[in-house]
């Protein structure tokens, strides 16, 4: 309560000072300085040539969960297509290309995301001016049925779309600007970086603005933004156009890092795996998105690597965070927000002693589960390759009674353990809360 | 010309008749819990391969029986144990519940039945043709897909209309207060209509799996167009969703066996449609070609100029 009203009470005094101080300018640029540092500097301390293009592939996947994230998190649009606008973007950024290099125009790639940008713009505009017109479950449906209705011309217009192999384009044929020529990755990392730490600049500033503002209005309440002289239909599908300008954007920066757009660009697949994204990092702040878009790419990767039934782990995830934690991993994070500010440090460690206590059987039951699908996969499908798998450096025999004994009793000892470490989690919670509200009021 | 137009007729209807079988069950799960239930499609699959597995032990027509009430079942757990406790964050999180399980069940399927179609065949029972129209035999095994189809909308209509049951379940929808406060166990009318509901695509699934391709990509394609079903009919309409099934059936049938485009049309009268450019295809696709899109073109016209659908009603 007390907390509201300090930050009721604190917005006009900001607002009403003509010029920020100079410590609130540094406060403003601060993080963004750090976050611009963190980009160029993180080459350098993952030098490995997979390290460099999975961090290419989170800059891209960080600009498009945001981008999903100003519709789903900000506007209260649930999306089952937003790849429409990322595709889209990515074919014509890769036609612009092509159509440069053809014409020897003089046009530098670090601006090709520019086409994308305007492209996506395009298609919002276009898309959303259907489908804007409902909210809720009905935009969610036509939402999907857009994409659908995109991903079924994709191999129908052969032409546009290149069909099953797509569009190919070379970037390193067009105007050089400073002897950068955008051959080694090293360097196509350099220009996603730069443009997704603007995109997340400029997103960021558009939550801050009254139209940002506007789109939090029309997701909780649209019926008291229509009293207040919005019209709910308007601001969503300002909303939804600006996001497809910057999925556009993420759709360019992803033809630039491939040199080939295809049809799964504009797939069901991959609308599939921006809401995931966007979700399991957490819809409710600026950062989850950041954090899931991070957590997928590097999940996506490393994941296929070693399972063949990666997708499987990926929507028992999704079906976890949307059961248990609704708000999504910066959730969970943001929840002991109160309670560090509040100082309460001392039911902080207890509270995290707690939870390294109740860690250790969700990680045994999550090894149960592991060894329960992998064996079944094993069986039903990989069975003429033998019997035998290795699972986290251990030899399992997947016909042997005791390998599935194992499994049964890694699955059924952990959950009961989980279940009976869970109260002892939750009174640490509650104590340390009650604590940093006490002293939130004492304040 | 006539033949054409019968046999297209026939299949069409069968082909509605089928969309309305899942159609009718989300409608029902969507208007009673306000859950649009995206692994719809996911349990109608569920029901082709269960139906494939029992009739390969105990013939077609116990797994006729057992695999849509299987699933049904399986539609029931889902809702105690998955749903129940997803609806207090409200309804985006229960559609996103919904769509991470479609997720899952697909990849389960592929883990226990591979990637490849498998071999669920016509029963021998059914498998010789039921007439001859215009040369063509139609087969019986279609006739009866039609048949079931029709018979289930009848007993649901009538349960609906009629029943005692169909009148709590009614009441339920509107009304769930009242009606627990009469001693109705609401949260269960919920768990019986959503096992039901994907019972009857289970339905669907176990006697259309052998007429279609029966594989683990068969759901992905067709949640999309039950959700075109749904929002054509208008959202939680029952007779906006038969009509829309129909509708959409028919369409596409007839536009599968038009070997007609753009520049077809233009040449008949004597205009030649311009050539090259990225967008060439435009005028040389044919509406065989455009079948699969017609359902979403569909979609965006009746957004355009009706945007509450056929049947439907003002949104709250």
């Amino acid at each position: 309560m007390s907390e509201v009203a300090s930050r009721v009470a604190n917005v006009p005094v900001r607002d009403a000072r003509p010029r920020p101080s100079a410590a609130a300018v540094a406060r403003l640029v601060a993080p963004w300085l750090a976050l611009a540092v963190a980009f160029a500097i993180l080459p350098a301390i993952f030098t490995s040539g997979l390290a460099l293009t999975m961090l290419s592939l989170m800059g891209i996947m960080i600009v498009f969960a945001l981008s999903y994230n100003m519709l789903l998190g900000e506007t209260g649009l649930l999306s089952f297509g937003h790849a429409v606008y990322y595709g889209l973007g990515g074919f014509l950024a890769v036609h612009a290309m092509n159509t440069v290099i053809h014409d020897r125009l003089p046009v530098p790639l670090p601006l090709i995301p520019i086409v994308g940008a305007i492209s996506g713009l395009a298609f919002g505009v276009i898309f959303g001016s259907v489908s804007t017109r409902r909210a809720g479950t009905a935009f969610a449906m036509i939402s999907l049925g857009v994409g659908e209705l995109v991903s079924s011309s994709s191999l129908i217009l052969r032409g546009f779309f290149g069909g099953e192999e797509g569009v190919s384009t070379n970037r390193t044929k067009l105007l050089h600007i400073f002897s950068l020529n955008f051959g080694p990755q090293i360097q196509v990392y350099y220009l996603i970086a730069a443009w997704c730490v603007l995109c997340m600049i400029a997103m960021y500033a558009l939550t801050r603005t009254p139209f940002g503002r506007m789109c939090n209005a029309v997701r909780e309440n649209p019926e008291r933004a229509q009293f207040v002289g919005y019209n709910p239909r308007t601001v969503r599908f300002i909303a939804f156009s600006l996001a497809g300008l910057f999925a556009g954007i993420a759709g360019a920066l992803a033809a630039i890092n491939f040199e080939l757009v295809n049809s799964a660009a504009v797939g069901a697949e991959q609308s599939g795996l921006v809401l995931l994204a966007a979700y399991v990092g957490g819809i409710g702040n600026f950062i989850g998105p950041v954090i899931g878009a991070v957590l997928v790419t590097w999940l996506r990767v490393m994941l296929s690597d070693v399972t063949d039934v990666w997708q499987l782990y990926f929507g028992l995830l999704f079906i976890g965070v949307v059961m248990f934690a609704p708000n999504g991993i910066s959730g969970l994070i943001m929840m002991h927000a109160p309670l560090w500010r509040a100082r309460a440090y001392r039911s902080m460690l207890r509270l995290a002693l707690t939870y390294l206590a109740a860690l250790a059987p969700a990680l045994v039951l999550l090894a149960g589960l592991i060894l329960f699908i992998e064996m079944s996969y094993h069986l039903s499908v990989k069975a003429a390759e033998g019997t035998t798998i290795s699972l986290f450096h251990i030899a399992f025999d997947t016909t042997s009674v005791k390998a599935w004994a194992a499994t049964v009793i890694l699955i059924a000892g952990g959950f009961w353990l989980f279940r009976m470490t869970w109260p002892v989690v939750s009174a640490a919670w509650h104590d340390a809360s009650a604590e940093a509200h006490g002293a939130g009021r004492a304040k | 010309m006539l033949e054409l137009v019968t046999i297209s007729t026939l299949n069409g209807v069968l082909y509605g008749m089928l969309l309305f079988l899942m159609a009718s069950g989300l409608t029902l799960i969507f208007s009673m819990m306000g859950v649009l239930n995206f692994a719809h499609a996911s349990f109608y699959m569920l029901g082709a391969f269960f139906g494939f597995q029992i009739s390969q032990i105990v013939g077609f027509w116990p797994a006729f029986v057992v695999a849509p009430v299987l699933v049904g079942g399986i539609g029931a757990l889902v809702e105690r144990y998955g749903l129940r406790n997803v609806h207090r964050h409200g309804p985006v999180a229960e559609l996103l519940f919904t769509f991470g399980l479609a997720f899952v069940i697909e990849e389960v399927v592929q883990m226990i039945w591979g990637k490849a179609p498998v071999d669920y065949r016509v029963p021998p029972s059914l498998d010789f043709s039921a007439f001859t129209a215009f040369s063509t035999n139609y087969p019986a095994y279609k006739m009866f897909e039609l048949v079931t189809a029709v018979a289930i909308f009848a007993v649901l209509l009538g349960v609906f209309r009629r029943t005692r049951a169909g009148l709590i379940i009614q009441a339920a929808l509107t009304h769930p207060d009242m009606v627990a406060m009469l001693g109705h166990n609401v949260p269960r009318v919920f768990m019986l209509v959503f096992g039901v509901g994907t019972g009857l695509a289970a339905v669907a699934g176990v006697i259309a799996g052998p007429a279609l391709v029966t594989q683990s990509n068969m759901a992905g394609t067709l949640v999309a167009i039950l959700f075109v079903v749904v929002v054509v009919g208008g959202l939680g309409s029952l007779s906006g969703a038969f009509l829309a099934s129909l509708l959409i059936g028919l369409v596409q049938t007839f536009a599968v066996s038009v070997n007609l485009s753009v520049a077809d049309v233009l040449g008949g009268i004597g205009v030649a449609p311009p050539s090259g450019g990225a967008l060439s295809d435009l005028w040389n696709v044919t509406v065989a070609q455009l079948g699969p899109i017609i359902p979403y073109l569909l979609l965006v016209l009746i957004l355009i100029f009706r945007p509450t659908g056929l049947m439907g009603t003002r949104e709250q």
